[in-house]
């Protein structure tokens, strides 16, 4: 059974298909990388999958719910996060509070009680406090723990929205161009990073990238887009060779 | 200079992050409590006048500072506020029970304001709540059966639990405790989901709602809170002026909230008593200066409007923290002489940003 399934789903801006037709499945469990030229629809998905966008036709299914319909800010709450392409952290906030935003839907104090704080308030604080701390020593953010977004270097930060997302604890986790502005170490990081992410806390990923290397050295499947359509799925490597590929990142006669 | 060890997650969710900062806050409020036996009536009164307008400049932190919203209607909030009170207490309600009633029914002003501008920010807010407030003005000056129209509304004097509250000393000590209760629910709210949602929603509105943050909840949460504290700060507003004037709540009244809040210091509670310091002993500064300036310059008027605005600025330009910000800036600058980083507080140039998908 699948934990999530696109089936035909398709927006349209103005007269350009964005996406069309789209299907696929994930499996619980495995990595599962988005490819395709500039503008072919990748970060559309995400936002159609995050419910930024509404699509025109098609339907959404994570563990057989169906999601079509859902609001924006509740699918955090059913257990997808997301990263952005080119960072959406908090920048006035320091790195601790970005994380516990991101403990945000697993929140049920209320309201008045937060108002005067009472001690229910403060066992929760620490309970989401001591979440978010696994997740700093996870991804080895001890030093920056009290540090203002805005003054760290642009690979700390990439670093630091994988942990926002990783603390909403979801099961099914969207990163956009994960390695986007890192250099090659960084990006080897990231990595090793997806793959612990993979095989220790047993999130499923989906992942829009372009660095081949990297989604050659995570992805468990890889699907390839061009101007909003599938050209290809498969391993890494029998879409890498797809003769649709190749031509749509190189070109080629007819 | 102190370095902090953490030791326990508690420290972080504690509103004194030591036992220094406990001492000194509690020495301020030992100080601020015996200020009238020793101080002047004259400035008792001013600084009661201080501590309402800190109230209010709250109402507007939470607002522009924390949740990234700009408002010039707060002004409307704080006539609704003071008439509702003034009028409650005219019908025999205590003081105690009006007090809060006026900060509740301007909080659902808050929310009628909240819910039709939630798909604005920037100027466009801004320009819709100063419709407001000049709508909410304008009813204040016709509605002569309730508001008193022209002729003003005197404000009964008010007592709680039979003491009367009249003299400068009794609004001075009703202010500060108002002050200190709504700094104590701020800052709670600041440190809990609540205000971490208002956070987000001033950085990215984006990351945000995938962040599982109902956009539309809080803003009008921040919009009513801040219409609730703005009510408060109304309240004993009526008080400490004793007489309502519709004209008294125009824009220049929001623009000096705005004033408090940017010359303060934007995203900081400090920020708020500091600006609203300066936005009132401003007006005494010029008074006493008046006759020392040259060319007649004192006499001049509207110095004071442009003066706020020249300040405002100037901060805007030049120092962005704020008067707090400067502080924390020379507090930095003692604990670390001789060794001074030119680069301290400069920040890294951020990357283009996502387009913005509202």
């Amino acid at each position: 059974m699948s934990l999530f399934r696109a089936e035909d789903i398709a927006i349209r801006f103005g007269g350009i298909r964005a996406v069309d037709a789209v299907s696929f499945d994930v499996e619980p469990g495995e990595v599962f990388s988005i490819i395709g030229p500039n503008g072919a629809g990748k970060t559309t998905i995400f936002n159609l999958i995050s419910r930024i966008y509404q699509p025109s036709a098609g339907r959404l299914i994570f563990q057989d719910q169906d999601i079509t319909a859902v609001p924006a800010y509740r699918i955090a709450g059913l257990g997808i996060a997301r990263t952005f392409q080119n960072i959406e952290l908090f920048a006035n906030a320091t790195l601790l509070q970005n994380l516990l935003i991101g403990r945000h839907c697993h929140s049920t104090v209320g309201v008045l009680s937060q108002v005067i704080f009472t001690p229910a308030v403060r066992r929760a604080e620490l309970k989401h406090r001591e979440k978010v701390e696994e997740v700093i020593a996870f991804l080895g953010l001890e030093r920056y723990r009290d540090t203002l977004i805005a003054n760290l270097p642009y690979g700390v930060r990439k670093v630091v929205e994988l942990g926002r997302a990783l603390c909403v604890e979801p099961k099914l986790l969207l990163l956009d161009e994960p390695s986007s502005g890192l250099n090659v170490e960084e990006t080897e990081g990231m990595g090793f990073w997806i793959e612990d992410i993979k095989k220790d806390l047993g999130i499923t990923v989906i992942m829009v990238e372009h660095d081949m290397n990297l989604v050659r050295m995570v992805s468990d499947r890889v699907m390839a887009l061009n101007y909003g359509k599938v050209i290809a799925l498969g391993t890494p490597n029998e879409v890498q060779n797809h003769p649709e590929v190749v031509r749509a990142y190189i070109g080629g006669e007819g | 200079m102190r370095y902090l060890f953490k030791t326990d997650y508690r420290q972080d969710t504690t509103l004194w992050r030591h036992r220094g900062d406990l001492f000194w806050y509690g020495l301020l409020v030992v100080v601020l409590l015996v200020i009238p036996y020793v101080l002047s009536e004259f400035y008792v009164g001013e600084l009661g006048g201080v501590f309402v307008f800190a109230v209010a400049g709250v109402g507007m932190m939470l607002l522009a500072g924390y949740t990234g919203l700009i408002s010039l209607g707060n002004a409307a909030f704080l006539g609704i506020g003071a008439y509702t009170d003034a009028i409650l207490l005219t019908h025999g309600v205590p003081l105690l029970i009006a007090l809060p009633v006026a900060g509740l029914f301007t909080g659902l002003f808050g929310i009628a304001i909240g819910l039709p501008t939630l798909r604005m920010s920037g100027l466009y807010l801004a320009i819709a709540t100063l419709a407001f407030g000049s709508i909410v003005g304008t009813v204040f000056q016709k509605w002569d059966a309730v508001t008193g129209g022209f002729d003003g509304f005197a404000v009964p004097a008010p007592d709680i639990f039979g003491v009367p509250i009249q003299n400068a000393t009794g609004i001075y000590y009703l202010s500060l405790a108002v002050l200190v209760i709504v700094l104590w629910f701020s800052a709670n709210i600041l440190r809990t989901p609540l205000g971490r949602a208002m956070v987000a929603i001033r950085d990215s509105e984006i990351s945000a709602q995938s962040m599982g943050i109902h956009l539309a909840r809080y803003k009008t949460f921040a919009f009513a809170l801040s219409a609730f504290i703005t009510g408060l700060a109304g309240a004993l507003f009526a008080h400490y002026v004793r007489f309502l004037a519709p004209d008294a709540f125009d824009v220049l009244l929001s623009v000096q909230f705005v004033t408090i809040v940017f010359v303060g210091g934007l995203g900081s509670l400090h920020g708020v008593i500091l600006g609203a310091l300066f936005v009132r002993l401003l007006p005494q500064f010029i008074a006493i200066m008046r006759d020392d300036l040259p060319f007649g310059i004192g006499r001049m008027p509207g110095l004071e409007p442009s003066l706020y605005g020249l300040v405002l600025v100037i901060v805007i330009l030049f120092e962005p923290g704020g008067i707090y910000g400067r502080w924390i800036k020379m507090k930095q600058w003692f604990q670390a002489y001789p060794l001074k980083r030119r680069t301290g507080f400069r920040r890294q140039k951020s990357y283009a940003r996502s387009e913005r998908l509202r």
